[in-house]
């Protein structure tokens, strides 16, 4: 069923995730992260994904972007935001309006 | 642009029927730039919410999450381990789908379920430092839902846009103008075989004349 919450990181930081409530799984390449998200993808509406884990197996999750379950976040780990996550809110706009104008604003 | 004229046979018949296509292209077009303009306003509107929410998110988890590892190489791997290996919450979510424009976007909510109380652990077992950071992180909960809405939103209405964007400008730059100089041409066939009619028509009256 589609109403699950799952977090996909590294071990040390998954555990603060499955103290509120979240399944979490532990994964450390590309190659695992795929596997699971095939599986999780049939279970959950939301996979949290930390960034580096996400910068890894982009094309992997490009393949999910279209549909409207599952919705897969990245999220920053315990060493703080790569910038990652910002830089695919700056693809979305550019995608879809051809120049970005959200982001020149400010530097 | 030349982008050359359809194949068709300079009929009265193929032209009527080029005229309708035209009449629904035009038509088509007007109402998908409309779409796409709106959709493009909304797409705005979610994309700012996104930034906003997404700095904010990252800002906070990442501060819950130092004091969540900081608070774990305080105590033992094997406490934190016990301490936080049975939730004492589920998340249950209630999802269901909105229409934005005819794209179907997630719409999600939390349902939470038996909370009965935020720390899954015994206060003596760890530092203060792992249940404030417990703390933040449940706080966070909600925002990091509403993060995930959003940001799905955001993505599939940037997929939907460009698909919209590539049917308008087919329309524009290639359907039309190819319509619009095929009926050109079969107007131009048409008159053309008038016109050789006529003389026709006037050779034979003048041939007839010189007979009598």
């Amino acid at each position: 069923m589609y109403n699950k919450i799952a977090m996909i990181g590294d071990r040390d930081i998954i555990l603060a995730f499955k103290a509120i409530g979240m399944d979490t799984y532990e994964a450390t390449d590309a190659e695992q992260v795929s596997s699971l998200l095939k599986k999780l993808s049939k279970e959950c509406a939301i996979i949290y994904i930390t960034e580096d884990l996400a910068q890894e197996c982009e094309s992997v999750l490009e393949r999910y972007k279209t549909k409207s379950y599952p919705a897969i976040i990245p999220l920053p780990s315990s060493k703080g935001s790569t910038g990652y996550g910002m830089e695919g809110i700056k693809k979305d706009v550019e995608r879809a309006i051809g120049a970005d104008i959200l982001f020149n604003k400010e530097d | 642009m030349a982008v050359g004229r359809l194949k068709v046979n300079p009929t009265r018949m193929e032209l009527k029927r080029l005229k309708g296509r035209l009449k629904t292209a035009t038509r088509g077009h007007k109402l998908l730039k409309d779409k796409s303009d709106e959709m493009i306003r909304r797409f705005v509107e979610y994309a700012k919410e996104n930034k906003r929410l997404r700095a904010e998110v990252e800002e906070e988890l990442a501060a819950a999450l130092q004091s969540f590892v900081l608070a774990k190489a305080v105590s033992d791997e094997a406490t934190i381990q016990e301490a936080l290996a049975m939730p004492s919450k589920s998340v249950e979510l209630e999802l269901s789908t909105t229409n934005v424009m005819s794209v179907l976007v997630p719409k999600i909510e939390i349902k939470e379920s038996n909370s009965r109380e935020s720390y899954p652990y015994a206060f003596s077992e760890v530092t203060a430092q792992l249940d404030s950071s417990i703390m933040t992180m449940s706080g966070l909960l909600e925002k990091l839902i509403r993060l995930a809405e959003v940001e799905k939103t955001c993505n599939m209405l940037a997929v939907e846009i460009e698909k919209n964007r590539r049917r308008v400008n087919a329309l524009e730059y290639v359907m039309i103008p190819q319509i619009e100089e095929t009926i050109k041409f079969i107007t131009m066939k048409l008159e053309e075989n008038e016109r050789g009619n006529i003389v026709r028509l006037m050779k034979v009256k003048s041939m007839l004349a010189d007979k009598q």
